[in-house]
């Protein structure tokens, strides 16, 4: 047994997944069941009490779902990981874990769209408070640390623009005030980027995008890197106190640097439910064999489409790290060197009424509100998505009237520029 | 030994090789980390006994509290110590007296010190410092994966399923050595800072 570091495209097959041990069967089984029968009275007390590692009730886990946790937490240079039901419900569990109502977490004002919902309106219901910092100035950041702090929040690579994330600067800022870094990683997958090398403390995903990267799957997952102490002044009471749920347990001083994983499971996803089917599990399982493969196609893709768009005399400007030119280019450069992403936006000289011609007249991409597919995608936001914010607003957040956003597939990029210079040109 | 970060195969060898093992500070309250290992350790078939000088008289599992290592009066394998930090030099202290040596000493996760592993590598005893036997056990063979932790091994082979008692192959192929990477370094830090 030698001690060999196997490769990313290894462990994107590989990690977690042995044959199945009943059978033999080589693809990871769907384990569509409920509920997993005791060996006797004494195996149940035991796994209730979390003293014996192995199946319950698939609310809590579930040997499929298992696979995918695994897979992902080797893929992202965790300890440990836990899938659920969406990426919003992967952000719900882990914030369980930090705060308690009253507390504040700091979140980059450049996020997705559906997670400034969530952090403004269903958070602040929790009274959990966002503060928002900008991802451009780091002391921002600093600014935005109070005593009640419990988690920094950023994305590495930010929707809608595609724009990159200083993630080691920030990570600085949260080591300082004493609370973890979370990083949403689903824009860039760990292809392309590992949070947890640049000092990220927990990872996220909405597995829905590049990770099972068909378009078929809801699923989100959290990666505990096993990097904070939290056992440091009752700060993190889900995790340093003795547990009344669990007989007095205390979570981190049982199970050292995956304790965070641990707790999203036995307190957050069997506590508020948001388990993820074990066929969607299987589904994203497929999906993560191929992300090496399909992530640089999307990044050559996206790269070859920006630059095409860079040059044609109906656009205003483009949105692209991997672009030389690009405000976050060096950021690409250091912390996405494989490719800056498949998700960036462009604006159009024509304004709102080009937006939404362009995409009206668009035969390959389809026009819905989703990113990391295989196919490619577009959406005009300012008529959608974004259509109930007022002009000022739009604009704030990235979606201005002429801004279209893409998520570019692995299709053939001759038949993606040909269909984008035909609804151009029209 | 370096003890920031332990090649698996130092781990898998210690663990392939000892049968029994004293386990200082098995507490019988069953929510308590040591009592979780110590049933654990058992039903993979370890030889088991506890020491505690707490509770002599008494059974932890059908096994009979013994009050001190050099009460045992049998040769054992390995020591397991479920004490803070600064309790671990005169447990060592006491082991280093046995007739003959153990020959692993493990200190359990959160417990380190530097000064009291050197005393015994000085007479070839082999020493892990800030694990916990039953998670390392639990990775190699990839039984602790049904909780979604990383176990950083890979197989191609079909494992047996496992039964009451049963010990089980650690001989995977590793991915990493020991810890992640990043997981180390944080524990380095600490250690340093400490």
């Amino acid at each position: 047994m030698s001690d060999r570091l196997p490769g990313f495209s290894t462990l994107a097959v590989h990690a977690g997944a042995q044959p199945d041990p009943t059978t033999g069967a080589r693809a990871t089984p769907i384990y569509q069941t409920t509920s997993f029968v005791f060996n006797d009275a004494d195996h149940a007390a035991s796994l209730f009490g979390l003293q014996a590692f192995g199946n319950i009730y698939t609310r809590i886990g579930n040997p499929t779902n298992a696979v995918l946790e695994e897979r992902v937490a080797a893929l992202e240079g965790g300890t440990a990981a836990l899938a659920v039901a969406s990426g919003h419900a992967a952000q719900v569990v882990v914030l369980q874990q930090l705060l308690q109502p009253g507390d504040e977490f700091i979140a980059a004002r450049k996020l997705y769209g559906g997670s400034i919902n969530q952090f403004t309106h269903a958070f602040k219901s929790f009274g959990w408070n966002v503060v928002w910092a900008d991802p451009d100035d780091i002391s921002s950041f600093e600014r935005a640390v109070t005593p009640r702090t419990k988690a920094i929040f950023i994305e590495s690579i930010a929707n809608p623009a595609g724009s990159i994330t200083d993630i080691e600067a920030i990570s600085t800022v949260a080591r300082k005030a004493g609370v973890p870094l979370i990083v949403d990683n689903t824009l860039a997958s760990p292809y392309l980027i590992r949070p947890i090398d640049h000092g990220a403390d927990i990872v996220v995903h909405s597995l829905t995008k590049f990770l099972g990267g068909h378009g078929n799957s809801l699923g989100g997952i959290i990666v505990d890197a096993g990097t904070f102490d939290w056992s440091t002044g009752g700060k993190y009471p889900m995790l340093s106190e003795p547990r009344p749920e669990y007989h007095g347990i205390r979570l981190q001083e049982t199970f050292g640097n995956f304790a965070f994983a641990i707790a999203c499971r036995v307190l957050g996803l069997r506590d508020l439910g948001p388990a993820l089917s074990p066929f969607n599990a299987f589904m994203i399982l497929t999906g993560i064999e191929t992300l090496p493969l399909r992530m640089q196609r999307h990044c050559d893709n996206a790269k070859a489409v920006a630059e095409y768009l860079a040059g044609h005399p109906a656009v205003a400007s483009v949105s692209y790290a991997g672009l030389p030119n690009d405000k976050y280019n060096q950021l690409a450069r250091k912390y996405a060197p494989k490719g800056a992403g498949a998700v960036f936006t462009f604006s159009l000289k024509g304004g709102y009424d080009a937006g939404v011609s362009l995409v009206s007249k668009l035969q390959l991409f389809s026009h819905l509100a989703n990113v990391g597919d295989t196919r490619s995608l577009v959406i005009h936001p300012a008529s959608t998505t974004h259509s109930q914010l007022d002009d000022a607003a739009k604009v704030k957040s990235g979606a201005g009237p002429d801004v279209v956003r893409l998520s570019v597939g692995i299709e053939d990029k001759e038949d993606l520029i040909a269909d984008l210079e035909q609804a151009l040109s029209a | 030994m370096n003890h920031d970060a332990y090649p698996d195969n130092y781990i898998r060898g210690i663990l392939n090789s000892v049968k029994s093992i004293a386990m200082v500070g098995a507490s019988p309250v069953n929510v308590r980390p040591s009592y979780f290992a110590f049933k654990y350790l058992a039903q993979r078939g370890y030889d088991m006994i506890p020491i505690n000088p707490g509770h002599v008289g008494k059974e932890l599992l059908g096994k009979p509290f013994v009050a001190s290592l050099s009460d045992i009066g049998r040769p054992v394998d390995m020591i397991d110590i479920f004490r803070n930090s600064s309790h671990i030099m005169p447990v060592v202290e006491e082991a280093l007296t046995l007739d003959p040596l153990p020959k692993v000493i493990w200190m359990q996760l959160g417990a380190r010190d530097d000064a009291a592993a050197a005393k015994a590598e000085s007479v070839g005893i082999k020493v892990v410092m800030n694990r916990c036997p039953k998670i390392e056990y639990g990775r190699l063979s990839s039984e602790i994966s049904w909780m979604g932790v990383n176990s950083r091994t890979l197989s191609s082979k079909r494992a047996p399923v496992p039964t009451q008692g049963m010990r089980l192959s650690l001989n995977r192929m590793s991915v990493g050595g020991g810890e992640t990477a990043a997981s180390d370094r944080a524990a380095k830090n600490k250690s340093e800072q400490s």
